[in-house]
């Protein structure tokens, strides 16, 4: 088998060997192929001369140009940082009210907030601000704890039922499952979505506002315009924290369910937050 | 039916293997019976059912005749080709629920509500298309063709009779496992390796015999020297069994419980994950496949392979580089810098040696180039060799750090793995298979040529509109993650970020639904050539008779 064999076709010499039919030539390798091989070799050499790489007994090589990915990472961070500092030194010294009437700092505020927004906001109250069902809507002018930019300054600082924090905002809707009769709970859902709309049963809506009135009122009000200073949503502007009609109701009245927001200052601090509340009150609900 | 008769007739050991069988499924039904926790009781009357059938099946074809002399079950040039009748079968139908899969899974990217709890959602129905894709379908193409490829270019018998169908048959059965622990909710959380450890177990032993009777059969040859295609399998196969053993090393928190623990924490645990997971790509889909390509290509083209002192340089160094290049998964994580490095540096040095086996495959086709426009398999094996090449030089590409910290956890990746998966180890796969069809069930040629012709175009397309759709969407995504305004504030949020990938996802639906349209002509011309039809249609424009296998 081992004697020597020409191609006819390329002329080249075989290796003499033949595998079920298969033979093999014997050409060279393909210079450009060596060489940048040889190439590719080298610069990783040079490479890890440069950089850190070899494993020793306890560390590794740092490299001779001293480079580690925690020292740039520190270093782009911090140079971050200072390109911003001139403002948001300012915004860490100044009241909301005194940022807000400077033009250039509520510009450069609004901008940081919107970033953090969506960072940190967005997971919940969508890209938009928007909300979803249990989550509120920031663009409106419908607040829970006030729309002035101090209101959402304490909101996003100390959250809502935030557990360590003794400045949380806390609301506690009792269970009506175990107070009211099922039919008192859906008299009084038909009531509230009488106040917007139109209810399911015309009937209901009479016997409906009296158990507001002993049960609710107290806390969403008489008018049901709800309580801000204790997160009492208004139930007259057909703005629905927890889902609209009356099934939602129903079940919010039976068994309410309780938002959490987390406090935010001690995460983001307190230039951030300022620069977050400026934000969200710029969206348009506020006051 | 006829391939069963045949066993039947054939091997009449069955009483062994039935009784095996048997214990087999009541010990799963024991597993389920006294299991510590539902997923295992669950996973366990799965394998009782499969074992079952199994049983069942044997017992319909137990003789009691007494077992013949060792002559070979096949006759003619004494080869053991059943088996890997079966696995071309095998192959064929994993490629197609792979990428049916694979079809599924984008569509469910691209809309959500696809997503059906809890069987069905993307977190267990991805890693069932990766593994259906990368162990069912191509783990199936390297047992089969390195089993004809062994044969042939040893001049020997597939060593230890039976085992081969211990092999087959027990690398289904992982399969099987695999894919119902998936979808129970079964997994370990490493990529690719997402198989519990009863599973890993399992495969192991079939790893073993798949060794034994591959490397058997090379110490069994009566040719004087391995041919280059064996050392690409035997390097695939010895590097798989230890990557497979290492990264999957845990302690089980019971013997009858789903549930294990890996034996590295931490960092170390992610370098060992994608050292595994990095060299599954080298040594599953690249160096098993190189091997198929070393047979298959000069085979149906008829040339010499264009140069051995290539095939060695870049075997060795393909080898060597490869283990090492694992950490570029894991750029600017909390792994080392200097590890990185490494990582990064034995990337760029794998280039060239990647590189020489499409020079070797390209240029196998030096005086034979005409065949590019004559004969669509040979099309179907060059456009795997350009996949491949292009797939090798991105890779490299990829693991320059700054490079990856753009390309990183975006869809490119995603991209370059398809053009790899889909390109490389799909189109080379689909040629092996349309050369060994008509030589296996002995039939003058495939069903149709043109049909051929199709899946190729298809197929390209495909791979095609998925890549560039995927580059597009990767490099916006890293683009739009890293974008800052001038005041330093970050402009996107991460969902807008992916709210902006929607058109690609649905063009990478349709990519991939062309490549599964392909592979289901294939699917029909392999069925049609197994049962003996051949469509009456007109030659491609240019073939010579000579293309036909030979008789």
């Amino acid at each position: 088998m081992a004697e020597k064999h020409i191609d006819e076709i390329s002329g080249v010499e075989t290796t003499g060997h033949e595998w079920d039919g298969i033979r093999e030539l014997n050409n060279p390798m393909p210079r450009w192929w060596v060489w940048t091989f040889y190439a590719t070799i080298l610069w990783a050499i040079g490479y890890t001369i440069a950089f850190p790489a070899w494993p020793l007994i306890s560390d590794a090589t740092t490299g001779m140009l001293g480079w580690s990915s925690r020292a740039n990472i520190a270093t782009e961070l911090a140079d971050a940082k200072q390109a911003q500092s001139a403002f948001v030194d300012r915004i860490a010294k100044s009241s909301l009210q005194e940022i807000m009437a400077d033009p250039q700092l509520s510009q450069f505020a609004i901008a940081g907030g919107a970033s953090a927004f969506k960072v940190n906001c967005a997971q919940c109250h969508g890209s938009g601000a928007a909300g979803f069902v249990g989550f509120p809507n920031l663009n409106d002018d419908d607040w829970v704890w006030g729309g002035t930019v101090d209101d959402i300054y304490q909101t996003i600082a100390h959250g809502i039922r935030h557990p360590g924090d003794d400045e949380t905002r806390v609301a506690e809707m009792p269970a009506y499952g175990e107070i009211l009769e099922p039919d008192q709970i859906k008299q009084v859902a038909a009531y509230v979505v009488s106040l917007t709309g139109t209810p399911s049963d015309a009937g209901l809506v009479e016997p409906g506002s009296q158990v507001f009135a002993d049960n609710c009122a107290a806390c969403h009000g008489e008018d049901a315009k709800g309580n801000r200073e204790m997160g009492a949503p208004n139930l007259a502007d057909a703005i629905w924290l927890k889902g609209e009609g009356e099934a939602a109701i129903a079940a919010q009245v039976k068994a309410p369910k309780h938002g959490v927001m987390p406090a935010w200052l001690p995460r983001l601090g307190d230039p951030s937050v300022k620069q977050l509340a400026i934000f969200v009150h710029s969206l348009g609900g506020g006051e | 039916m006829r391939d069963l008769d045949e066993l039947g007739d054939a091997n009449v050991k069955y009483l062994t293997e039935t009784i095996i069988l048997a214990v087999g499924a009541f010990l799963a039904l024991l597993g389920a019976a006294f299991a510590h926790d539902r997923l295992f009781e669950s996973h366990m009357w799965v394998l009782f059912f499969v074992l079952l059938g199994a049983t069942i099946l044997m017992v319909r074809h137990i003789t009691f005749a007494p077992a013949s002399p060792a002559l070979p079950s096949h006759a003619g040039d004494g080869y053991f080709d059943e088996v890997i009748k079966y696995g071309v079968i095998a192959t064929v139908f994993w490629g197609v629920v792979g990428f049916l899969i694979g079809v599924v899974v984008a569509a469910q990217l691209a809309f959500p509500d696809l997503n059906i709890e809890p069987w069905l959602n993307f977190g267990r129905v991805r890693p069932l298309h990766t593994s259906a894709v990368i162990f069912a379908f191509c783990g199936n193409a390297l047992i089969a063709t390195s089993f004809y490829v062994v044969q042939r270019t040893s001049r020997a018998r597939l060593f230890g009779g039976n085992l081969g169908w211990f092999v087959f048959w027990g690398y289904q059965l992982f399969i099987i496992m695999a894919a119902t622990g998936y979808l129970l909710g079964i997994t370990q959380g490493r990529e690719y390796a997402e198989p519990e450890w009863y599973v890993d177990i399992w495969l192991t032993i079939v790893w073993v015999a798949y060794l034994i009777v591959f490397l058997g059969t090379i110490m069994t040859r009566k040719e004087p020297h391995i041919y280059v295609a064996n050392w690409f399998f035997l390097a695939f196969i010895v590097t798989v069994a230890m990557l497979h053993i290492v990264n999957n090393l845990a302690v089980p928190v019971s013997f009858l419980g789903v549930k294990s623990y890996s034996a590295f924490s931490g960092v170390q645990d992610a370098l060992t994950q994608w050292w595994y997971g990095h060299n599954a790509v080298g040594f599953f889909l690249t160096a098993g496949f190189l091997g198929m390509m070393y047979y298959f290509v000069p085979k149906q083209v008829n040339r010499p392979v264009y140069s051995y002192r290539l095939s060695i340089i870049h075997f060795w160094a393909l080898i060597f580089m490869y283990i090492w290049a694992g950490p570029h998964h894991l750029h600017y994580t909390a792994l080392p810098d200097w590890a990185q490095t490494l990582g990064m540096v034995f990337s760029i040095m794998l280039w060239m040696p990647s590189w020489g086996g499409m020079i070797n495959g390209l240029m196998t086709l030096q005086g034979a180039w005409d065949k590019i426009r004559t004969d669509p398999i040979v099309r179907m094996m060059v456009m795997a060799i350009a996949f491949y090449g292009m797939a090798t030089f991105e890779g490299p590409m990829m693991s320059i750090k700054s490079v990856n910290s753009l390309s990183h956890y975006t869809d490119w990746t995603i991209g370059h793995v398809h053009s790899g998966a889909l390109g490389w180890n799909g189109l080379i796969t689909f040629g092996a298979v349309y050369f060994l069809v008509p030589k296996l069930w002995k039939r003058e040629r495939l069903y149709s040529i043109r049909m051929v012709n199709w899946h190729f175009w298809l197929a390209t397309l495909g791979i095609v509109v998925y890549a560039a759709v995927m580059w597009v969407a990767g490099i916006q995504q890293g683009l739009m993650w890293r974008e800052y305004d001038e005041q330093g504030f970050l402009v996107y949020s991460f969902a807008e970020t992916i709210a902006a990938m929607f058109p690609y996802y649905v063009l990478r639906a349709v990519g991939g639904g062309l490549f599964l349209l392909g592979a289901l002509i294939m699917a029909y011309n392999v069925t049609m050539t197994i049962l003996g039809y051949q469509r009456d249609e007109a030659p491609i424009p240019g073939a010579t008779p000579a293309l036909q296998p030979a008789e």
